[in-house]
């Protein structure tokens, strides 16, 4: 399978590898995929008062793909607000990293590391809109 | 360290391996000089060439104690194995039409299976146990009075491990049921004796034992005299059973390399253990890995291991400074993982994870110690980089997780 550069550069130097403590305030995770399929990603997401993502971090098991896409979108979702980080597309992260079409999948699963990671927010901690208003 | 090499370090002979130069050099002049068509009978170009082809049906016999008579040219050991199975099925079809063979054979061996249940024979496909062997009690069981053909290889293309081939071949004479093994993979690895094994057809490849990509053979035993139907018409080639323009300097060349091997077997066979065990003795303080298929019944060439874990392409692709071959096949355009791995009931995630090394004639020892260092260091940090690592660590049992399937 032949690469993108930027592919190879996020497989190479990935951006943002980790986790956050388990009591780190603001903190929301989104996990998707299955082992049996061949991925899983984990994102995390640092919410600051004011709804912004301040940081993020990844985890993934997957192909060369997988693992790009998902470093990408922790750096595409820091400074974003959490509701428009939720409107990253997938085909913005292949278009970015000139996924082959085999590889679609895996831009699909970091879009939906990001929603998942935004639900558990929401989840968590409440609408941020609604935060503000209060 | 990673960065000394120019050219990834080869450690996928199974898949094919170099021509050995001495090989190379005994196969020129039959491209140029000694150009004539073997069959031609009416003057030495034929005749010189002629007299080429039999000194190397002489070599391939040789190496496997079988009268030169009973050896086919053949295009390689598909062509070989799709000439067995099918050219024996059609052939003793009025007697029975119920083959067996086993779920981790060959595609070629497969695929031509399933061909033949399309025209109407049987098939049953064995399991193997989980150390890759075929239990000859349930081998047994699966024979029925209408079995006319068993396919079992000897050596296995993913894992190396070697089937019990002498014992079948009791089994399967004392049931006149007719007996092939595709031995592509055994060559130069095990010492094959067809004057005591009870084997009626062994399937052969040149480019898997030094020799080049495009040629094999098929052993066909003459006492008892197997009988096949040809699948390939024409000039009446190979006693009928074969028909094409014998490919003189592609036949020179597997004569030479088959002569190559049956000389220097065993001693490479010494070497290439020492390395494999060092290769296996620089993952011993890694965690969670496991070696797919039985370690004592297998060639010393081969060495399949998962490191659970990290997933299969990702792998490959931290290890782009060795030439290996992985389990999964996320490789070609499926995602489907190894399928031989999960006949040994190995789980997705251990098939996905896996990497074959397979060692040979040219690899050196610095060669394996550069890759155990290599192996180290990227699975280390692939494992850094993975969620199932982190979980595994934190004492999450993976099978208790509820995976949202895509």
């Amino acid at each position: 399978m032949a690469y993108s550069e930027k592919v190879i550069d996020h497989y190479e130097n990935p951006r943002n590898v980790g986790s956050f403590g388990k009591e780190e305030k603001g903190v929301a995770t989104g996990m998707v995929g299955a082992p049996a399929c061949g991925d899983v990603m984990k994102l995390q997401i640092k919410v600051n008062e004011k709804g912004i993502i301040e940081d993020a971090k990844f985890k993934t098991y997957g192909c060369g793909s997988a693992i790009a896409s998902s470093s990408l979108v922790t750096e595409w979702v820091k400074g974003k607000s959490v509701d428009e980080a939720a409107t990253i597309k997938n085909t913005q992260i292949a278009e970015e990293l000139a996924l082959p079409p085999v590889k679609i999948h895996c831009s699909i699963l970091a879009e939906d590391a990001i929603k998942a990671a935004v639900a558990d927010y929401r989840k968590k901690y409440g609408d941020a809109d609604k935060k503000a208003a209060d | 360290m990673t960065s000394a090499r120019k050219n990834p370090i080869y450690l996928d002979y199974s898949a094919t391996t170099p021509v050995d130069p001495r090989v190379a050099e005994k196969m020129i002049p039959w491209l140029t000089e000694h150009f004539g068509n073997p069959a031609s009978r009416s003057h030495g170009y034929g005749w010189e060439a002629e007299e080429a082809v039999e000194n190397a049906r002489a070599e391939v016999a040789k190496l496997v104690n079988a009268d030169p008579k009973e050896i086919i040219w053949t295009s390689g050991a598909t062509e070989s194995d799709n000439l067995a199975l099918k050219g024996a099925a059609h052939f003793y079809k009025t007697k029975g039409k119920h083959l067996v063979t086993m779920k981790t054979e060959h595609k070629a061996v497969l695929d031509t299976m399933r061909e033949l249940e399309r025209e109407g024979f049987e098939v049953t496909y064995l399991d193997p146990e989980p150390d890759g062997l075929l239990d000859l009690g349930k081998f047994k069981a699966a024979l029925r009075p209408d079995t006319t053909l068993v396919s079992i290889m000897l050596v296995n293309n993913e894992i190396g491990v070697i089937q019990p081939i002498a014992e079948i071949g009791e089994i399967t004479r004392s049931k006149g049921i007719i007996f092939h093994v595709d031995a592509a993979q055994a060559t130069g690895k095990v010492a094959i004796d067809l004057d005591k094994l009870k084997v009626d057809l062994m399937s052969f490849s040149a480019h898997k034992t030094y020799g080049p990509k495009g040629i094999g053979a098929l052993y066909v035993r003459r006492k008892p005299r197997v009988r096949l139907e040809a699948q390939m018409h024409g000039g009446g080639h190979e006693k009928g059973f074969r028909s094409g323009t014998l490919a003189t300097h592609q036949i020179v060349g597997m004569g030479e390399a088959f002569r190559l091997a049956r000389l220097e077997m065993a001693a490479e066979n010494e070497r290439i253990r020492m390395l494999r065990d060092k290769l296996l003795a620089g993952f011993k303080d890694m965690e969670e890995i496991y070696v797919n298929g039985d370690l004592e019944h297998r060639v010393p060439h081969n060495l399949n291991v998962s490191f659970n874990f990290v997933e299969g392409e990702s792998l490959i692709m931290g290890m782009k400074e060795l030439a290996v071959s992985s389990g999964s096949a996320c490789t070609s355009a499926s995602l489907e993982p190894s399928y031989v791995l999960r006949a040994l009931g190995r789980n997705d995630e251990l098939a996905h994870s896996s990497i074959r090394f397979t060692l040979g004639r040219f690899t050196t020892e610095s060669d394996i110690e550069f890759a155990v260092k290599l192996i180290k260091e990227r699975i280390g940090k692939l494992r850094d980089m993975s969620p199932l690592w982190e979980m595994y660590k934190d004492g999450v049992d993976l099978n208790t997780v509820q995976w949202a399937a895509h």
